[in-house]
């Protein structure tokens, strides 16, 4: 597994949308390439035999009844958007759809 | 706005068959939303229907609506469809901001519901279409373009993006291809959709108004030349949202792929999009580079696993369906299998049970649903129920009409009344003074007085030339201003001038 750069942690910063100062950087930098090591090393694990498995808990048919509960107040909601207009979610436009 | 040249239509079936496929999305009438408890009411103001869940916040959790699950497999029982006795949600994942999770919870490979068919009989000929698939997901959220001089996206500076529709439950129910109908090819797919509209409302599950947008279709085409071993490259018309824009966006793109094949063009695979103003179609986006929705099952969602106890329950609690309804009202209506396709096929059947249960007999209800009514909504381009007429008002103006407080002729002076706003029949008939004249002693007058302006008339009558009695009949019609039964009119007349 190749390290993860400063560089790399600016640019999933940058596609998540998180402000990140630089000392933070160098911070997720380290500790990213911790957790990647980690998890690479399920690659190792002998799986040749194991059928794929999406779900860890033996579980099925988990269901809520039918029924309407509060929703967020608008004002919550849109300010998590980064651009709001006329109580919707302001987005740029999009292209090559229909004409 | 369109410029393709287009085939005429009846020279299209002479060189080429059409395969047919219909996508229809149902939006399920549940309280609240598929995997959260908002509420799903239509209309309310922009993004007050929405909480962590339907938003993809970080670390919010579904959990799937059981009503949602239940209506999915009684529409998947009514046609037929075996039932998933083990299925999964999968994660469809796209950009696109009508869906702020960056995907679509629905199911891929492992629908609820798989198989079955639904006929449709197209001028007495039945047609089968074979369902591939029904499966469950979740609406997106609705987009607002704005900018640009059309409001459409093109040339639109940004969207506006309102989530209240987002993840309220959506059943699509797939077809298989459907080769071999020929030239019947756009009634067989309106047929298909008025069926399964029919199907689903007799279900309960959805208000399936296609104005609203709770059912949806997108329709396949494609063409090959007749008797060819290979079906064509097919489109895909996306949101067709009526009835009879099904019909012409087949029709159409059976008229335009003709052309281009006739000139020894390609059909492109392409997304298309129909315009309800032209009955046109329009090229969207090419498939020609697949989109890859990296599919994979929902890890935060657990499977469903209907049991056959479940299932069993679910299908005896089914209501009468609409075949088996129909096959019951031709025999208390003593009408033709043709008769009831024809009420069927134009949305009339639930409008004329209703008229026949206000107390207008089945004939009359027949008669004004698909003659007047059925014209008048032709020529408006609407369906037949969005009319602003009810059952219960046709059935009280058949009554004006069976109790001779009307005629046919005022009768639908009266209608074009009802339909303009202006009231009920009745109020109609009382406000406008339209009702006819029984042996009223206002009648009475006209007639004697016809009889004494015209001895040489009524000397004729009398030595046997009896047609000449149209002429008082006339008379008298002229001086009541059509208000008269033109049929009581010469009764009476006939009774003063033949019995004398
Ligand atoms: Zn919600």
């Amino acid at each position: 597994m190749s390290s993860l750069s400063r560089t790399d942690v600016e640019h999933l910063a940058r596609l998540a949308r998180l402000a990140v100062t630089d000392e933070e950087l160098d911070l997720f930098a380290g500790q990213l390439d911790v957790v990647l090591t980690a998890v690479a090393r399920v690659g190792e694990a002998p799986v040749a035999d194991v059928p794929p498995t999406s779900h860890v808990v033996p579980l099925t048919n988990v269901f809520r009844p039918d029924e309407v509960t509060p929703s967020l107040p608008r004002d919550a909601v849109l300010a998590g958007a980064p651009a709001a207009e006329d109580d919707r979610f302001r987005v740029p436009r999009i292209l090559q759809e229909e004409a | 706005m369109s410029t393709d040249r287009l085939l005429d239509f009846d020279e299209v079936a002479t060189r080429y068959e059409p395969v047919i496929g219909l996508e229809t999305h149902v939006e399920l009438g549940t309280a609240s939303k598929m995997f959260c408890g908002c509420s799903t009411t239509f209309g309310a103001e922009p993004n007050t229907q929405t909480c962590p869940v339907c938003l993809g916040l970080p670390g919010s959790l579904p959990v799937a609506n059981e009503a949602a699950v239940a209506a999915t497999i009684k529409i998947g029982l009514a046609l037929g469809s075996e039932i998933a006795s083990w299925c999964r949600f999968a994660r469809k994942n796209y950009f696109y901001p009508d869906i702020p999770k960056g995907f679509q919870t629905s199911q891929y490979d492992e629908p609820l519901c798989v198989g079955g068919h639904l006929d449709v009989v197209v001028d007495g000929e039945t047609h089968r279409v074979e369902i591939e698939r029904v499966h469950l997901e979740e609406d997106t959220g609705k987009n607002l373009h704005v900018g640009g001089s059309t409001g459409r996206i093109h040339g639109a500076d940004h969207s506006l993006v309102d989530y209240n529709r987002a993840g309220i439950p959506l059943v699509e129910i797939v077809t298989k291809p459907v080769p071999g109908a020929g030239l019947k090819a756009p009634e067989v797919a309106r047929a298909y959709v008025t069926e399964l509209r029919e199907i689903v409302q007799a279900l309960g599950v959805s208000d399936v108004r296609m104005e609203q947008g709770s059912l949806r279709c997108d329709v396949n085409i494609s063409l090959n030349p007749v008797r060819a071993a290979e079906w064509g490259t097919r489109t895909e018309t996306k949101n067709v949202n009526s009835l009879r824009s099904v019909e012409r966006a087949v029709r159409y793109e059976m008229r335009r792929q003709a052309v281009v094949l006739d000139e020894g063009g390609r059909i492109v695979q392409e997304t298309r999009h129909f315009h309800e103003d032209t009955g046109s179609t329009s090229s969207g986006r090419s498939k020609e580079e697949a989109t890859d929705y990296r599919y994979f099952p929902e890890p935060d969602l657990v499977p469903i696993a209907a049991d056959a106890a479940w299932i069993e329950e679910l299908r005896a609690g089914l209501p009468e369906l609409p075949a088996a309804r129909r096959e019951r009202l031709q025999q208390e209506w003593g009408i033709s299998g043709t008769e009831m396709q024809w009420l069927a096929n134009a949305g009339a059947l639930g409008l004329v049970e209703q008229t026949v249960a206000a107390g207008a007999t089945p004939g009359d209800a027949r008669k004004w649903w698909l003659g007047d009514l059925a014209r008048r909504a032709n020529e408006a381009g609407s369906e037949l129920a969005e009319l602003a007429v009810t059952p219960a008002q046709v059935a009280e103006l058949a009554g004006l009409v069976e109790a001779g407080t009307i005629n046919d002729k005022l009768a639908r002076q009266v209608l074009d009344s009802v339909l303009a706003g202006r009231g009920g029949p009745a109020d109609v008939v009382a406000a406008q003074g339209l009702a006819v004249l029984g042996e009223s002693d206002e009648l009475v007058a006209a007639v004697e007085a016809a009889i004494a302006g015209a001895p040489d008339i009524v000397a004729k009558v009398q030595s046997g030339k009896v047609q000449a009695l149209g002429a008082l009949v006339g008379a008298v019609m002229k001086t009541t201003r059509g208000t008269a039964d033109a049929a009581t009119v010469k009764r009476m007349l006939e009774e003063r001038v033949l019995s004398s």
